[in-house]
């Protein structure tokens, strides 16, 4: 009886887990299939949309690596999400501190407020933004991403590190100081190491952010060498209303694959990053 | 070793005094126990001292030199705090390493060191254990060998004990005492915890509301308490106190016996007690109740040693004395000890 009701209980828990893992990888499913598939057997309405009907193909891989400038975007990607990264990181790391460890009563308010202005979508402020990014001379260049992406990702990881900050006893970091290190030693060599998943969470939150932002890189970036992901796979594959399926499916899996890998290889210290900013 | 001197230390949290017009000397190698009830201003003084708060004003001298303004890595101390502030991420090993590297000592110098104070301590096989894998007891000497590496000339210990079980308490208490005396280095030691203050102190300095109300060996602090504070604070259960005119006479619980046991030679007082409580604790009876007739009914203890052994009931009424050289008069307005009662 108990036996059953042990079997039971495991087929009820594999079953939910295989919904969400269904729900999961159908887009990883979807995107590989069609990357792989003749035109012909993807738009054919007799053919099954969830098999190869026709022996794979390389053609929209082809298409995509050598007659777009898929892997200029992807460089871009990478180098915008880099410097978006070290920006985050060089000014929302000392912020979170200061207000976690030095603002008493109204760092957590400054910090709200802080957070509060991440919720203000990029959808208001493209346009006044713009126009910022056109008096510094900086259309049609990646710099204006680089400058623009911040200001949605200091708030946002500042708010998320300063949890991290304020789970570190503040007795480790004076001790720090009593054997023998400056506030900053102190910093550098027992705070930071002990926020190691908050920051890592940060990295991989502000480079995502910044890699699937799609209104800015819209608005300030026309010329094809210089777009990133985001927008290069859309605007250069939809071409009027001709969805080039094939390749922009492949663009989308080549783009994801890496942040994939990254979630995977993180992903216990980036939920831990999530709970502990929220709960404290 | 080093003597430390607060000098009319004073400290404001926004309106809050926390400390007020301290002023302490203490003497080369001395163990001193800051006592007093929780927010009484005794850690942030021990902080002070260590540099990891600043006074709002007066100055705090180490060894000669004032380092009221000096961040706590130049002040050559030491400090142990309630929660022993371990690094977690770091071994044993590293831990105690940690002051050293700190100052950029060679690795064969803290490797000679880390073994040394590791030894010392009896923790020399868990150096390659992080913190989370040891005990209570453990941590503490971890925190103590870290403490002492670097041969500091001053030691804070902020209740290092209170985190440690009863049994354990007692033993770390006594390994305390006999290690500060063999490395005699200079003491402060903050605890709330009298039994601790009298039995580690040389002196105990008794703290409340962020002044200090005495300065004395335990036995001063104990027999001639400085006011009705310290007298209350100190000892358990307190020393009872009774209004006499514009006075305050007190007298400890144990002086308090069945009258034929107390030598009324040199005019003993003598009360009726009416016992309305009893406690049996083994090697001592605790006795409540209420004096009356020459005072207003005032409720007082009386503690009983195992060889009193008179049989007491609650509800009754006896003869209870108390030698005259244990009574300690104090002043009703301000609280302070006075000698006016003796006369």
């Amino acid at each position: 009886m108990a036996n059953a009701r042990k079997i039971f209980r495991r087929g009820g828990l594999y079953g939910l887990l295989s919904v969400f893992v269904l729900f999961g990888a159908f887009p990883f499913y979807w995107m590989v299939i069609a990357t792989f598939k003749r035109d012909h057997d993807l738009f054919s309405p007799a053919n099954n949309p969830f098999l190869f009907n026709e022996p794979p193909t390389l053609d929209h891989l082809r298409l995509l690596l050598f007659d777009t400038h898929f892997l200029t975007y992807l460089t871009n990607t990478f180098l915008v999400g880099l410097a978006v990264v070290i920006i985050t990181l060089a000014i929302a790391v000392p912020a979170a501190y200061s207000l976690a460890r030095w603002a008493r009563g109204w760092g957590e308010t400054l910090g709200i407020g802080i957070f509060l202005t991440y919720l203000v979508p990029p959808t208001i402020l493209f346009i006044p933004l713009s126009r910022f990014a056109s008096a510094l001379g900086l259309q049609e260049s990646l710099w204006s991403l680089i400058l623009i992406y911040p200001t949605f990702t200091i708030p946002f990881c500042t708010w998320l590190l300063m949890g991290f900050f304020k789970t570190i006893p503040r007795d480790i970091e004076e001790q720090a100081m009593i054997d023998g290190l400056s506030r900053l030693g102190a910093m550098t060599r027992v705070v930071l190491p002990l926020a190691i998943s908050g920051i890592l969470t940060i990295v991989v939150f502000a480079f995502t952010l910044s890699m699937h932002e799609f209104i800015y890189a819209l608005t300030f970036i026309s010329v094809s060498a210089k777009k990133t992901v985001s927008i290069g796979v859309p605007t250069e594959l939809v071409r009027g209303d001709v969805f080039q399926w094939g390749p922009l499916m492949a663009g989308a899996l080549l783009a994801s694959i890496p942040v994939a890998v990254v979630y995977t290889f993180f992903l216990d210290r980036f939920i831990a990053g999530f709970t502990m900013g929220a709960v404290k | 070793m080093a003597r430390i001197e607060i000098r009319d230390v004073s400290k404001l949290f926004g309106e809050v005094r926390a400390v007020e017009g301290v002023n302490l000397l203490s003497t080369e190698g001395e163990f001193l126990v800051l006592l007093g009830p929780s927010g009484c201003g005794k850690t942030t003084l021990l902080r002070m001292i260590a540099g990891i708060e600043e006074p709002t004003s007066g100055d705090i001298v180490i060894d000669g030199q004032v380092v009221t303004h000096l961040p706590p890595r130049v002040r050559n101390i030491a400090m142990v705090f309630q929660s022993y502030a371990l690094y977690p991420h770091m071994t044993v090993y590293k831990n105690i390493a940690f002051p050293l590297r700190a100052r950029g000592m060679g690795r064969a110098t803290i490797k000679d060191k880390v073994e040394w104070a590791a030894g010392m301590f009896g923790i020399g096989h868990l150096l390659d254990r992080k913190p989370r894998a040891l005990s209570g007891g453990e941590r503490q000497r971890v925190a103590l060998a870290r403490a002492m590496v670097r041969e500091p000339s001053v030691f804070l210990l902020d209740e290092p004990l209170s985190n440690l079980d009863a049994i354990l308490r007692a033993s770390a208490r006594e390994e305390l005492r006999q290690f500060q005396k063999r490395v005699a280095v200079t003491t402060v030691y903050v605890t709330h915890d009298q039994v601790e203050a009298m039995g580690l102190g040389d002196r105990i300095v008794v703290m409340s509301k962020g002044s200090i109300r005495q300065v004395g060996t335990p036995a001063e602090i104990y027999q001639w308490p400085a006011d009705t504070f310290v007298a209350t604070f100190v000892g358990s259960p307190p020393m009872n106190l009774m209004e006499q005119g514009d006075l305050l006479v007190g007298f400890r619980p144990e002086t308090f016996l069945p009258a034929e046991f107390v030598e009324v030679r040199d005019g003993g007082v003598t009360y009726p007690f009416e016992v309305t409580y009893l406690e049996y604790l083994g090697a001592e009876r605790l006795v409540y109740g209420n004096v009356g007739e020459k005072f207003q009914a005032r409720h007082v203890v009386s503690r009983l040693p195992g060889s009193v052994d008179v049989s007491i009931e609650a509800g009754s009424t006896y003869s209870f004395a108390v030698s005259r050289r244990d009574l300690r008069y104090f002043d009703r307005a301000s609280g302070l000890r006075t000698d006016k009662g003796l006369a």
